[in-house]
Formats: C-alpha cells, structure tokens, sequence
C-alpha cells in the first residue's frame, strides 16, 4: 500500500482472493462521478457492484460478507464513474462500525450519486434505509433487486408508483442474470449529469410532537457551518442521542457539537418536551417508529402481496435444516458427502497429473543435459523446483477444484447462515458470538479471509476471540493433506469403503477443530477476553437458486487458481532451499540432515520426526507446501520412490517409519499450529497489536502440540504404535 | 387484542403478535429498531434451533434469529394462542 488508505477505509489484505482495489481510487479517477452502492446487507448490492465493475468481488448469500467498501470503475456511454460498495447496513443510526462507516460516507465525503439496493422480497424493510439516506440526499437512484425472487413469491411490484412516493428514480434489476443493469446505469448517468431534482415534500411524516421539537433545533443549527448537511436531519439525529455522529462531524467538519453548550441545552431541552408530549416514548423509538410507518405505507402500495405470500420452500428447507432432531446430523451428512465426492473424485486426476510430471521430468532431465548444463544447476531446477511444483499440483489442485464449487454452492444457496443458526448456542455457551460460526466457514476457504470475515462481529472483545481461533478450521491449504494422509494411512486403502472412512476421517478433523475453536473461545472468554455475549441477530436469508456455470467458474478462477498460483510461488523457493540444505554439507551430513537430527526429539515426543517439522517450519508462508516439502526433503535425504502415483508416496513415507499414528500426528498438527504467513499479517493489519499476533501464533501451535503430545504418548503406552 | 402480554421467547412456534414494549436499552435496542421491531410489528415466531435457542421470527418479511436474552426483553401480544 503505497499511499495511506482514507480515514474511513481499513486496508484489505491482498490474500482474499478478491482483485478489487481497495485502498482507494487513485487520481486517475479525479473528475468522475462517485457513486456509492448501498443497501440493506444480502440484497444482492455485491452483485450489482460485481456486474457493473466486471470485478470478482465476492459474493454469498449470508449477511454481511461485504466488510470493507471495495470500488471500481465501469464505463457507460463513453463516460467514467467510480462505483464504491459500502458495507451492507440495516439503518444509517448505526449501531456498529460497519454502518458508521456506510453513514459518514454518503453523509460526509458526498456521493454524486447514492445507489440504494433494496430487496424486493423484503420491501418494506429495506424502505427504512431508503428513506433515511432520503433525508440526507436526494440523489438517490433504487434499485429494487432481486424482482424474479419477488415474482416466484407472488409479489406485484409497481414500481413508477414506488418512484412517484420517493420522489427519486426506481429501477427493478436481477443482478445475478444481469437484467435491469442498462437501465440503472441510464438512471445513475443522468442523476449524475442532470440539474438537482425540484425539492420535494419531506418523505417522512413524524408526529407533530417530533415535527415540534425538530423545528425549536433547526435555527439554532443553520447557524453552524456545517457544509452538506441538512438542517433537518441533523436535529433528527441529535433528538436520536447518536453519539457517533457528533465524533464524525469533529472529524470530517472539524466542528465540535459537543462543546456548544448552547446547543447542548436546546437539544436537552427539545428531547424533554418531545418525550413529555409523546408520553414518556423515548425519542429513537418515536423517530425509528415514524420511519417504519412510512415504509409500510409505501410498502403497502407499492409491493402487493396477490396470493397468499408462497414461503414454502424456504419454510421447508428450514424444517429439514435446522430441525431440532435432525438439523445437525444433515449439517453432518452434507459436510460428510462434501468431503466424500472430493476425495473420490480427487483421487484419478491426482494419479493422472503425478504420471503426468513423472514422465515429463524425462525430456526435462535429457534436456539440461542436451545444454550441457553443469549438474547442480540440473539438481536444483528438476531436483529441487520441478519436483516441488509438481508434487503441488498433483496433490494439491485436484482437492480444491472439487472442494471449492461444492463449498460455494452450499454458500449460494443460503445455507451457511442455517449453520450459524444450529450452532449458536454452543457459541453463545462459549462466551462467543453466533456470527463466529460463518467466520469459521470463510475459514474453510482460506483462514485470511476469515479473519477479515470476522469484522462482521460488532463487540471488540468476541471478534478477538474469533479472529484467534480462526485457525483451528482447516483451510483449502490444509484439506488435501487431510485427505492424502487420511486416504493413504486411515483405513482401507481404495474402493468405496476406503473413500468413505477417508470421509470420515476428514469429518472428525473438522467437528474436532469446531471442538477446539469453541474450547479455546471458551477458555479465552473466561481469562484474556472476559466477558459476556452481546447482542445477536442473524438474518436467515431466502434460499437461492444457485448458479452452477457461474460457480464453476468463479471458484475455479477466483479460489482455486489464485490459491494455487499462491502455494506455486511459495513453493519453488522452498523447493530451492530444500534443495540447498540437502546439497550443502556441514561436516559429514548436510544442513538438512543435522537440522532433521536437531528437530527430531521434539519431532518424536509429538509423534512426528524432524523431517516433518523442517516441513511445517518452511511452510509457513502457505500451507499447501507442507506435504510436498516433507516429500522433497524425504528424496532429498536418500530415499528414492516412484513419482508416478500415490501408491509410491505410501511407500516413501513408511520407508521413512511412517505409521498410522505419525500420519495422525501430522493430521493433528496440520489442524492445529502457527497459521499461515498471510493469516498472521491479516491478524496483525485488523488488531494492530503484536501482542495478539503473537498469541494468534502461540494459542494453536501450543494447543496443537499438547495433542499431538497426548495422543502419541497415549498410542505408545498402550502399545497401540 | 387485550390479552396479556408475553415476551417473545415464549410465544410458540407457529405463532404470531404483535410487539408492544421493548425493555431492551443502548445499541441493543437501537438493533432490534432498525431490524424493524418498533411498536405494533407484527412478528411471527417460526422455528427454534435445535438446541432450543435462538429462535427464528418473522419480521416485516425477513427471517431474523433472536437469542432467548433478547427475545424475553421483547413483550408481544399475542394474536392466536390455542
């Protein structure tokens, strides 16, 4: 990040999988129109931003996976506009960071264009944020979304009426099939390019009380210079008690409300009437409760309801999802037939792509040979890079290209929220947040993402805890180790019965790392992070349709390419080194060798041999090297195998004393130690503290050495291994 | 509808009403606002989790899971109990 990032923007990580600029627009941008996306979270606002940009933003259907604002730029009729997708938000009163940020923006860095997405299914409740930024600017265009889920549940949308009662251009889209767009980006242009609209009527109607109290504020605020903000709205707010609103107006305006004592007594004094004429009604709720009248006002006209309103489907799926007997065996089953159609269907490109690098090291060899390239230089180009990158894709491509789509078709479907859901208790009993259960599942993708994921947690304290056990999840790095060693060392080898106890298998690692975040969230909420759960409210979106190219592609391209391109970047310079240590001789052994010598105690005491931990120590840029390293260093050290399948690495690794308690061991340790390069620095960018860096390094690598520790010790005293 | 009032938690699955008071105080409240629950909503309760809590609602068309400690801060009247 070369120039700081604005006040208001946190800086992503470039680990997400996501190529959305995020530290701002740059100025070559200077001169087009700005135009913020907002909405209510799950509207489909990514979607929207996605289809307008052409970017990958990533989109699911769970509430809130949009944590800081992404921008983009698309062109229309030759002229440039700059789109910014703030974080979904309920309300612009915001009770979390999130919202404040959507709110300081259209509030304070001025949009010439406000974009509103609201959910068509779901009017009237998107209506109350419509109608807030309303109050602040009526440059607005609303875009109603999601009009073909509307139709299916018998919902008649008129929407020039709805555009007549808001007095701002409405147009209804279905982002995800692209219909609507066209005509959006006609009414953002002309929005953008046109006169301010004629001044209409206030769109809403408070009760005369409120309109009172509003007006004993309004002169002594136009006196204020207070640029954009309008008079009215700013009374509102101050009626509304919004404390974040007088630190905003400090910070972008340099004007403190606070210390106008003059001020500070009116408002006093206007809340006290207000509440004594509206009998003893506390002013949020007289203001929050107007509001809401008038949504269902217009929501009542402009969005009717002509059969009886079709739920089935999604009350159905939700009986058999979060059944009370059943809800968590099917929440098993489908993690268990996930797991099975990867490894099954891993298993035969794995073979092919290893036979595949096996034969092409020939012509490689005869090559360097052909150039009469000098012996090391071979070693260290096929030897050392080749083999390592080789052994990354086989192993590593075939898992992920199957786990990532069947994870994100779950994901559009709807139905992570519904893990949330069953789980939250044992969350809420941990100390923890609900929320942190999809935080967990974004770890399945990749552990940096969902440590970013977990700014969807409002309370400092339970975000922390989820930050530090994000790890204990494994991540697409991590899962074809699970499966290779779990296929290759637990249970039958091959046939169905094979696959199905490696399913298993890979299930239990997954309930032990969910046993484990919730025991360490336990543990942390009861001593470093005490405290008590906050308040929780998740949204159970509508079930969609996913979309199986788009899946397809997009997990392909967007997660596995780019995490596979991450573990080829960091493998060759591993393979390289491994390489060097094993060639470099320090007496009569090589580096590796007595660094192997030196680590093996503590490697045996857990199960392990100091190979192993050589190959966790140098995997912690990524994850995915860790097998193919123990692999490289194993050749490295003399033993000599057939490259060409899986069959040849079982024998490698029982050459080298392998037995189904060290493949256990590597398992465990695989599921809980250091996270990855990329996850700690996201650790560090989202606390800012090297303390709790050094405790999200400590806290797994502790806890997954006293497993291993026990469990070898427990094998070996029960003369198991 | 001059029945007595329950708090949310308690009104079966199934069931609907109407909120009447909201004890909850801060940001909570400023939460349950802005999902909508101010006075008079209409919310049906649809399902609980299969640990017994939270419980999924309906309100104003979105489906939202309250824990039990917010929902007993929630007083409802109810509009059909059997």
């Amino acid at each position: 990040m070369k120039q700081p990032p604005p006040q208001f923007l946190k800086s992503l990580p470039a680990s997400a999988g996501s190529s959305v600029d995020e530290t701002g627009a740059g100025d070559s941008n200077k001169g087009a129109p700005v135009i913020a996306l907002a909405g209510n979270p799950n509207t489909g606002k990514s979607t929207v931003f996605n289809s307008l940009t052409g970017m990958k933003q990533h989109t699911g259907n769970w509430t809130g996976k949009t944590v800081a604002h992404a921008r983009g730029k698309y062109r229309y009729r030759g002229k440039d506009y700059l789109l910014v997708d703030l974080p979904g938000s309920y309300s612009l009163l915001p009770s979390s960071a999130e919202e404040e940020v959507a709110r300081d923006f259209i509030c304070f860095e001025r949009p010439d264009v406000t974009v509103v997405v609201a959910d068509a299914t779901c009017l009237e409740r998107n209506l109350n944020l419509v109608l807030q930024i309303l109050e602040i600017t009526d440059r607005v265009v609303v875009c109603v979304n999601l009009i073909d889920e509307a139709a299916r549940k018998n919902i008649k949308l008129h929407l020039p009426l709805l555009s007549r009662l808001l007095g701002v251009p409405v147009v209804g889209t279905n982002a995800r099939e692209g219909r609507g767009l066209q005509r959006l980006q006609e009414a953002i242009s002309r929005a953008a390019g046109g006169p301010p609209p004629l001044p209409g009527p206030p769109p809403i109607s408070y009760s005369p009380a409120v309109e009172e109290a509003v007006a004993l504020l309004e002169p002594a605020l136009c006196g204020l210079a207070l640029p954009g903000l309008s008079s009215r709205w700013l009374a509102l707010r101050l009626l509304d008690g919004d404390s974040s609103l007088y630190r905003s107006i400090k910070r972008f305006l340099n004007v403190d409300l606070r210390r106008n004592k003059v001020l500070g007594a009116k408002v006093a004094r206007a809340k006290g009437l207000l509440e004594k004429e509206s009998s003893g009604r506390k002013a949020p709720d007289l203001i929050v409760g107007a509001i809401f009248e008038t949504a269902e006002k217009i929501a009542g006209q402009a969005a009717v309801e002509t059969a009886s309103r079709s739920y089935q489907w999604d009350r159905r799926l939700d009986r058999l999802f979060t059944s009370r007997s059943l809800g968590i065996p099917v929440m098993l089953a489908l993690l268990g037939v996930l797991f099975w159609i990867t490894i099954t269907g891993a298993n035969y490109p794995s073979e092919l792509l290893a036979a595949a690098f096996s034969w092409l090291e020939g012509p490689l060899d005869a090559f360097f040979v052909a150039l009469g390239a000098p012996g090391w230089l071979q070693g260290i180009l096929v030897t050392g890079v080749y083999r390592t990158l080789a052994w990354v894709v086989s192993v590593m491509l075939p898992p992920m290209a199957i786990f990532f789509p069947l994870f994100t078709f779950l994901e559009d479907l709807g139905y992570l929220p519904r893990v949330a859901f069953n789980l939250d208790s044992f969350f809420r009993r941990a100390g923890a947040h609900g929320k942190q259960a999809l935080t967990m599942c974004m770890g399945f993708g990749c552990n940096a993402a969902g440590v970013i994921a977990c700014r969807i947690i409002d309370s400092p304290r339970e975000r922390l805890i989820a930050m530090l056990t994000n790890n204990f999840v494994p991540c697409n790095g991590r899962f074809p180790l699970l499966i290779v060693l779990a296929s290759l060392f637990l249970g039958p080898a091959g046939g169905l019965l094979g696959t199905l106890t490696g399913a298993a298998v890979i299930l239990g690692a997954v309930v032990l790392g969910v046993m484990v975040t919730l025991g360490v969230s336990k543990v942390l909420s009861r001593t470093l992070l005490r405290g008590l759960p906050s308040t929780f409210a998740l949204e159970l979106p509508p079930y969609r349709k996913p979309q199986l190219g788009r899946i397809l592609v997009r997990s392909f391209f967007d997660r596995t390419l780019f995490v596979l391109g991450r573990a080829l970047v960091v493998a060759a310079p591993a393979g390289l080194l491994i390489w060097l240590m094993a060639n470099i001789k320090i007496g009569a052994l090589s580096m590796l060798e007595s660094t192997a010598r030196f680590l093996q105690p503590f490697g045996v005491l857990l199960g392990m041999d100091g190979y192993i931990i050589i190959a966790f120590l140098l995997g912690f840029p990524a994850n995915e090297i860790v097998i193919p390293l123990m692999i490289m260093s194993y050749l490295a050290a003399g033993s000599l195998m057939d490259l060409s399948s899986l069959s040849g690495l079982q024998a490698l690794l029982i050459d080298n004393g392998w037995s189904w308690l060290t493949a256990l061991c590597v398992m465990l340790f695989s599921l809980n130690h250091f996270p990855c390069g990329t996850t700690l620095l996201t650790i560090y960018r989202e606390t800012r503290s090297f303390k709790w860096t050094a405790a999200a390094f400590l806290i797994p690598t502790l806890t997954g050495a006293a497993l291993c520790f026990l469990v070898a010790q427990a094998a070996r005293l029960l003369g198991l291994a | 509808m001059n029945g007595e009032l329950i708090p949310l938690h308690l009104l079966p699955p199934g069931c609907s009403g109407r909120v009447c008071r909201i004890e909850i105080n801060g940001a909570a409240r400023r939460r349950m606002l802005d999902l909508g629950l101010t006075g008079s909503t209409a919310v049906a309760a649809l399902q609980k989790s299969p640990s017994g809590d939270p419980t999924a609602y309906l309100i104003r068309g979105a489906v939202i899971a309250l824990r039990s400690q917010e929902a007993s801060q929630i007083f409802v009247a109810p509009d059909n109990i059997k």
